[in-house]
């Protein structure tokens, strides 16, 4: 058996182009390079037809109408048009409060902080330990001035799946704008938009096997979803997204969306016995907890604290492993994860998180060689923590009185 | 992150590591830091007759800078007055470790842990 190192344990950041979709997108960069807005030749109407195929590729992986599909340049940018385009058209007659929950990805959290910054109100809901919002409170924030509502689909850090009918549900309920970031969903969960009551739902292509640079927004039609464009120019794509669209990556998406279509149920299935594989020999080190709910959550992650063993040098120690750590050390900015924070976890176990997320071209052999390594370095690095130390001692590490500084 | 030569080798191979016994009045004990801040240093100094400090060994909870610039002033240490020791300063354990701006921070506990160290151990010795 040979393992390539660095494994690649960080789908969730992003994935590669799977080799069929590369090879679709292919002929769209050279021989088909039309602009897909040119109604007057060939090369327009080739391009102007792979779109519309992609289109409908899209939009069957969710069950929704290809005229309720426009393309964007990804998760962030949809977050973008859904969020400040629906509170800005419906805030006239609605009012100006917006619910959202702490765990969102910065892309929502940072969208709805501008629109405070515009005047608009915003309720940050604390997610309950597992990492699930309780209806109960999303219900308690409700106001009468609440124009818009957003909710993770999948959580990028811990991978649960919020219960996203029965929030939809009372959003319809209270005549709330219900959007949802599903950035992480695609290929992982069933997404059936006739059914889900949600009106805005954000994609994008490169967390499923396609190209970065290409995402989507779903507004739906029935009943009709107004957003305020957020990008001028041509009006392209029914004048709610402006720009020149990108053949190839679009292709590219669409592909890769058939591909999840078709392939998803087996390879949830195989995805989940390596994740299942992979935290049974991560429990056999001590001190170890699961961030998130292990029941609603996709097979794809696993999310760990190693207790007393710090995020970033564990990051070096695990060299030969491509994986993301729950603290933002790396990115020079020395707080823990603030989704971690948000379940409850102390600042310890926040710190020394590591995301492992698995996929299409994860192993067996992959998941066996990462258990040893991680058995081998965190026993390296706790020999070297006094922490660990004083936990073997029987000292209460809350009850210490450090020195900060 | 990129990490000097040096850190590395002093993560992968830190020198010095363990634990003296913190009740012997020739040991003196420092712990700086705070898990909450991802970093917490415990350095002990082992003093002999002469006043001299003839071990030191330390335990690190932190990034790869952290465990480096401790790991870095047990060597530094050993041979050394209280007084030496005490003149040791962030500045020197940055440049020796090519550290980061981002990673000054871990230089300073160090210092920290040195200072708490020599304060612990002439708090046990008359005076």
């Amino acid at each position: 058996m040979t393992v390539h190192t660095p494994i690649y344990l960080d789908y969730s950041a992003t994935t590669p182009v799977d080799p069929r979709v590369a090879e679709k997108m292919i002929p769209y960069i050279t021989e088909h390079f039309g602009n897909p807005a040119s109604r007057s030749h060939p090369f327009g109407w080739t391009a102007e037809q792979a779109v519309e195929e992609a289109r409908d590729e899209v939009a069957k992986l969710v069950n929704a109408d290809p005229r309720e599909i426009v393309w964007t340049s990804g998760a962030t940018e949809s977050n973008n048009l859904a969020i400040k385009g629906a509170a800005n058209f419906y805030s006239g007659t609605k009012g100006k409060h917006i619910i959202t929950v702490q765990t969102e990805h910065k892309a929502v959290i940072d969208t709805v902080r501008e629109l405070e910054r515009q005047g608009f109100t915003a309720t940050y809901l604390a997610p309950e330990p597992n990492g699930l919002v309780d209806l109960e409170k999303f219900k308690a924030a409700i106001r009468p001035d609440t124009v818009l509502a957003s909710v993770m689909f999948v959580n990028n850090e811990i991978g649960v799946i919020q219960d996203i009918e029965a929030i939809g549900n009372i959003c319809r309920e209270n005549n709330i704008i219900f959007h949802v970031d599903a950035a992480q969903a695609t290929g992982k969960v069933d997404i059936d938009l006739e059914k889900l009551p949600v009106d805005l739902m954000s994609f994008c292509a490169h967390k499923t096997y396609g190209p970065k640079g290409i995402g989507a927004l779903y507004v739906r039609r029935k009943p009709r979803i107004r957003i305020e464009a957020q990008m001028h120019g041509g009006g392209h794509e029914r004048g709610m997204r402006s720009g020149t669209l990108p053949t190839h990556q679009i292709v590219g998406m669409g592909e890769a969306f058939r591909l999840a279509r078709l392939e998803m149920k087996a390879e949830n299935e195989r995805v989940r016995q390596l994740r299942d594989r992979l935290l049974a020999g991560l429990q056999e080190i001590d001190e170890v907890y699961v961030n998130g709910d292990m029941e609603h959550r996709v097979p794809h992650n696993l999310n760990i604290s190693f207790n007393f063993v710090e995020g970033e040098s564990l990051i070096m120690a695990v060299k030969d492993i491509a994986v993301s750590s729950g603290s933002a050390c790396t990115s020079a900015s020395l707080e823990p994860s603030y989704v971690l924070r948000a379940l409850g976890r102390s600042d310890e176990l926040a710190h020394s998180s590591i995301r492992f997320s698995i996929g299409r071209f994860t192993t067996q052999e992959d998941v066996d060689y990462t258990i040893a390594l991680m058995k081998s370095k965190i026993g390296k690095l706790r020999e070297l923590s006094p922490l660990w130390e004083m936990h073997l001692d029987g000292i209460d590490l809350s009850k210490v009185e450090w020195a900060a500084h | 992150m990129a990490y000097s030569d040096k850190v590395l080798d002093h993560y992968e191979n830190p020198r010095n590591v363990g634990t003296l016994d913190k009740n012997d009045p020739q040991v003196g004990t420092g712990m700086v830091g705070a898990p909450a801040c991802g970093d917490v240093m415990k350095l002990q100094i082992k003093v002999n007759e002469s006043g001299i400090i003839e071990d030191a060994k330390f335990k690190t909870y932190g990034c790869g800078s952290a465990i480096a610039s401790s790991s870095l002033v047990t060597e530094w240490l050993k041979g050394k007055t209280l007084d030496q020791a005490a003149e040791i300063k962030n500045s020197a354990i940055a440049e020796e470790l090519a550290l980061p701006p981002v990673k000054i921070h871990c230089s300073v506990l160090a210092e920290d842990a040195i200072k708490a160290a020599v304060a612990d151990l002439k708090s046990k010795q008359p005076a």
